[in-house]
């Protein structure tokens, strides 16, 4: 029999709050984390908002850098990394899985990704090359931008040394890396992985190269609270979010003996490329389509069986598309699912977006209840589905699926359920 | 202390993230202030930056310790 895994530790950094509950609180009471930027001055740029991370003392759900990282280390990485190591610290806090023993340290590894990396330092080091010469460039520019560099981290901190990898597949990242992580426990590789996704691309380079492409959002700087919204008829684009996800994922026999609390079971995983275009997915949905039923039939789930949709939704033209794919997918049974887009609250938070959203489908298993698709208020879709418009919908959940779609024609689905 | 003493320390409590009164005249970086190779490349980096002066490679190897750096800037300076 296959190797079963379970998620028994949450950690979260978002645009809403720093902590897991934190952020699931003001999620379901429809908040939204946008705002005009102060990452750096968007005179510039066409998007002058986006959903940036609180930052304060640690009070009232801020995030207080000092409580994940000393600022001597802090110095020498990128953002996406404190993100991604402050999200890891606490997942693994929550955990209770902090193994002193060798062979404790031999089976749990760490596998958390990132869409674009350290593109602010990108950013700044490239100006300290032109204002001041080469001599100026930091010795730790380099490690401190790397993607895989958080799983590096993350492993040097605990003393993890099992499987050290790091996924980065644009805004699937999140969602590949516990998926991938997952097959790593099943395979019988590790027991215990540290998984997720993290970013930090809120900078002029991250803004103006979104911008280029046509995909953010840019008409709502009067407003920016309302900027994301998914499936409305006055949608214009995503608007870009900063933080990390990360879940711990345990072999259910490990994760059983030794009395961790067990969140949720990772069901299913499917994955699947469009084959289509650079940045536009294809126009039936067929890839989406794909990785969703493979999800499924990896969790022996059939469509009549899934309550909750965590959809990709990016407040963008491809939204009716992913939501004709469910709607192939569920069939008759598309009337009684919910499915919102979480991102109408946090922004796309890019690579992290995969993670931070398989732990709301997580945490809507374990409450029983969907988080709203907040500003959708002229739907400019028809459909059966109920798509929580700006209202958590308190609901049975023993199913959910949450699907992630990136650039360059890359689609995962997570199915995530009630332990059976 | 000297001026250059003073700006010399104050770059390395706040580089290497240790207490001002570990930062002795004998004290080296990387054996008494937990610093790594890279942080030492950096430490070079920042006294570069603040006294205006080149410390050519085969020089800052040389650099071991508080009392090295203080030495090798007040006779470039």
């Amino acid at each position: 029999m296959m190797r079963r895994v379970v998620v028994t530790g949450l950690g979260l950094v978002t645009p809403l709050a720093s902590g897991v509950e934190e952020t699931w609180k003001r999620l379901l009471a429809g908040q939204s984390g946008a705002g005009t930027i102060t990452r750096f001055d968007p005179v510039n740029v066409a998007t002058k908002y986006a959903c940036e991370v609180p930052l304060g003392d640690g009070s009232d759900g801020t995030f207080n850098a000092d409580d994940h990282m000393a600022p001597k280390e802090r110095r020498k990485v990128d953002d996406f990394i404190l993100y991604g190591m402050a999200a890891a610290d606490m997942a693994v806090k929550d955990s209770g899985w902090t193994p002193e023993d060798e062979e404790g340290q031999l089976r749990t590894g760490v596998m958390i990704g990132s869409g674009i990396g350290g593109l602010r330092s990108i950013e700044e080091t490239t100006l300290i090359i032109r204002d001041k010469g080469v001599r100026r460039v930091s010795p730790f520019f380099i490690p401190g931008a790397l993607i895989n560099l958080i799983s590096g981290q993350v492993s040097i901190r605990y003393g993890f040394k099992g499987p050290n990898h790091s996924v980065v597949t644009a805004c699937s990242t999140g969602a590949h890396a516990i998926g991938d992580a997952s097959r790593l426990i099943q395979f019988g590789d590790a027991d215990v992985m540290i998984a997720g996704g993290a970013e930090a691309a809120i900078c002029e380079i991250g803004i103006a190269g979104f911008n280029a492409c046509k995909a953010l959002s840019t008409k709502w700087a009067d407003n920016p609270k309302a900027a994301s919204r998914p499936y409305d008829e006055d949608r214009d684009g995503f608007v870009m979010g900063e933080g990390a996800g990360v879940v711990v994922l345990e072999e259910y026999e490990h994760a059983k003996a030794r009395g961790a609390n067990i969140y949720a079971e990772v069901l299913g995983y499917g994955l699947s490329g469009d084959a289509y275009h650079i940045t536009a997915p294809s126009e039936d949905g067929d890839g989406g389509f794909r990785a969703m039923q493979a999800a499924l039939k990896h969790a022996g789930v059939t469509p009549d069986q899934v309550d909750y949709v965590n959809a990709h939704g990016t407040s963008t033209m491809a939204d009716p598309i992913e939501l004709k794919a469910v709607e192939r997918l569920l069939g008759d049974a598309a009337s009684k699912a919910t499915m919102s887009s979480t991102k109408s609250s946090t922004g796309h938070l890019l690579g992290a977006a995969g993670a931070i959203e398989a732990i709301f489908s997580i945490l809507a298993v374990r409450d029983d209840v969907a988080p709203p698709t907040i500003n959708l208020d002229n739907p400019a879709v028809e459909t059966v589905l109920d798509l929580a418009p700006n209202a958590k919908r308190e609901r049975k959940i023993n199913v959910a699926i949450s699907n992630s779609f990136g650039f360059g024609g890359t689609n995962a689905c997570l199915c995530l359920g009630k332990p059976r | 202390m000297s001026d250059i003493a003073d700006r010399v320390k104050k770059i390395v409590v706040e580089h290497l993230g240790v207490e001002e009164d570990k930062v002795a005249e004998n004290a080296s970086f990387i054996d008494d202030l937990g610093a790594d190779s890279l942080d030492t490349v950096e430490l070079v980096m920042a006294f570069e930056e603040e006294f205006g002066i080149e410390i050519p490679d085969d020089a800052a190897e040389t650099i071991q310790t508080f009392g090295d750096a203080v030495k090798f800037i007040s006779d470039a300076s």
